[in-house]
């Protein structure tokens, strides 16, 4: 069962028959048309049960405080601007400080997986070489490897060299390919490229490098939607790493100064808090709308995540 | 199609001696992924090797101490509970999860209206699951004073503190990792795409009710794609950290009934700067993972079926 990204034409394939039929067009009986409402009832009730907690945080994130705790309803009668402004600033440096922080993280982070993980996943799909096997599976080990068996020599390694405090420690893994399921994702991906075109390329006296960079990257750009994407929204939420190795608040991420907005004003401020949960969660919400296409097929190609 | 069936593949192919032709261009490649290798992962893995027969707080070169890691952790009361709550959490979360994603997505399947909508409502949560922004989300929803307190006081019912009560604070966490099911959800629609259709048709010709037509035919065609997402969601919950540390301010609270296993090495590696006894639980953390995997896998041959 080899899920390959090029063949997916899913929603289709079990779509009615495209053939003119002959006069018995098909009329869905009472009972189909029952199971069908029933089907979406639940599906409905489903879809809002888990949806409400976020609306209903949007909404709070517009509220006084005191009126958060008494109110589970949707509804707004004013609209309280103040939390998102006293958010902004209650830490020693306004939010978009620790917005661009994130962005500068994400950004590296991107580029690392995008280059390097492409490149591994070029020699893994395509190049015949000694080891190639046990490499491969070492790869595949590492994407079920807990993070925390190297996080203490790794943080040991990284404060010795003085990168603590910088993004560095955040980068420079994913520069050298260490999202494995992303190398995973890509090999599935070329696998689905037919070999015609880069052999006829090799014919026409094209090396390795020309074929991956002029035949194979510009074919995998779906592969590479998919890798930044996650990329973004994983990096993006990561609190572990950032909680370890960003520890002046000159260098905080998004999720680690949302923290320690907590532990600033503690829980008494409510509408501040959610309002800067909002703002740290609507960049992930944006990447999720524009990028869903691609998240969907990376999760059911590889089922990373 | 998956990690795991390359697993598979991996020990069923062997290789014979043969020239590479691609030698030099292929090591090249994988050049940055191979420093990565030895740089990132196996190089500190040898090292936390090392750590976890030592005493070592970062100021001073580590001592050799031998077993006395290990022997703390037979005696240590409070990793044993975080044994016990990281159990409760995968064996209870993860059947759960897996549940109700296959529950969805058996409604989802076959071209129905609106699916691109239902899925990606029930999708969402599971990108947005891991911030922080969502257990400070949570932390409300189960205070209390939270939305669900609200929601029950509604009905007349009296709600309680559901985060600060250690009987329901890792239930509350079980909910969350219940919530984020739309990833698994996503894996069983794809899966069950590739089911043929005229399996169905042809059943149902033969009288097999829908009952028996899921037992018969949906479940062990999908039981790969099962063993799948078991695989992975075992190994990813054991991981959990974000929520718990969140939720509980980083303590574990109430009474330790958060203290995941994750939990507790941070605060043992990163609080206290014991980093060798931190070294040791992290490969606690991998032999449990691993023999998880390992059982997953053996286990797997009796009820995984696949039809090539």
């Amino acid at each position: 069962m080899t899920a390959q990204p090029t063949e997916q034409k899913p929603e289709k394939r079990h779509a009615a028959p495209k053939k003119p039929a002959p006069a018995n067009t098909y009329k869905p009986g009472p009972r189909a048309i029952a199971r069908s409402v029933i089907k979406h009832v639940i599906l409905v009730a489903a879809a809002l049960i888990m949806i409400y907690p976020l609306l209903w945080m949007l909404v709070s994130s517009l509220r006084p405080t005191d009126v958060i705790f008494r109110e589970p309803g949707l509804f707004l009668t004013t609209f309280e601007w103040s939390n998102y402004s006293e958010g902004w600033n209650a830490l020693s440096h306004p939010f978009s400080h620790f917005l661009m922080n994130s962005a500068v993280v994400v950004l590296g982070c991107i580029l690392g997986n995008l280059i390097s993980c492409s490149m591994a996943a070029y020699a893994f799909a395509r190049l015949d070489f000694k080891f190639k096997k046990i490499m491969f599976g070492l790869m595949l080990m590492t994407i079920m490897l807990p993070i925390h068996v190297i996080i203490v020599p790794q943080y040991i390694m990284f404060s010795q060299v003085g990168w603590v405090n910088t993004f560095l420690p955040i980068i420079v893994p994913k520069l050298l390919a260490t999202d494995a399921f992303f190398i995973f994702l890509m090999v599935q991906f070329i696998r689905g490229i037919p070999k015609d075109m880069d052999e006829a390329a090799r014919i026409d006296g094209a090396g390795h490098a020309r074929i991956f960079l002029q035949v194979i990257l510009p074919l995998m750009v779906p592969a590479l939607a998919t890798t930044a994407i996650f990329t973004f929204i994983w990096t993006w939420s990561d609190f572990f790493t950032s909680l370890i190795y960003l520890t002046d608040p000159e260098m905080y991420t998004v999720p680690v100064a949302l923290r320690a907005f907590i532990d600033a004003t503690g829980e008494s401020n409510w509408g501040a808090l959610f309002a800067m949960s909002i703002v740290t969660l609507l960049p992930v919400f944006i990447a999720f709308l524009i990028g869903q296409k691609f998240l969907v097929k990376g999760i059911a190609t590889t089922g990373i995540k | 199609m998956s990690v795991a069936a390359e697993f598979q593949n991996l020990s069923k192919v062997k290789g014979g001696k043969r020239p590479y032709k691609d030698n030099k261009a292929g090591h090249l490649f994988l050049l940055p992924w191979t420093i990565g290798l030895f740089a990132i992962t196996i190089g500190p893995m040898a090292m936390s090797l090392y750590l976890s027969f030592t005493d070592y707080n970062l100021l001073q070169a580590p001592e050799w101490i031998g077993f006395d890691n290990i022997v703390r952790m037979f005696s240590d009361d409070r990793l044993h509970n975080s044994l016990v709550v990281t159990m409760t959490y995968v064996l209870v979360g993860v059947p759960l999860q897996l549940i109700v994603a296959l529950f969805i997505a058996l409604i989802l399947d076959r071209g129905m209206r609106g699916l691109a909508f239902y899925r990606s409502v029930f999708y969402l949560p599971s990108m947005l699951g891991s911030s922080v922004a969502i257990a400070v989300l949570w932390k409300q929803l189960f205070g209390t004073t939270g939305l669900v307190n609200q929601v029950l006081a509604m009905f007349g019912i009296e709600g309680m503190g559901w985060i600060s009560n250690p009987d329901t604070a890792l239930s509350t966490l079980i909910l969350l990792h219940i919530w984020t099911f739309g990833s698994p959800m996503v894996i069983f629609l794809a899966g069950l795409r590739q089911i043929p259709h005229m399996y169905y048709e042809a059943a149902s010709i033969d009288g097999a009710t829908k009952v028996r037509q899921f037992f018969s035919i949906t479940l062990p065609l999908l039981s790969p794609i099962i063993f799948f997402n078991l695989v992975l969601q075992i190994i990813g919950a054991f991981q959990n950290f974000t929520q718990a540390f969140i939720v509980s301010n980083g303590t574990g609270g109430p009474a330790d009934s958060t203290m995941f296993f994750t939990l507790y090495l941070y605060q043992q590696g990163f609080k206290n700067f014991d980093m060798g006894y931190a070294s040791a639980m992290a490969w606690l953390l991998v032999l449990i993972v691993g023999a998880f995997t390992a059982i997953n896998f053996i286990a797997s041959k009796y009820w995984v079926f696949y039809d090539d």
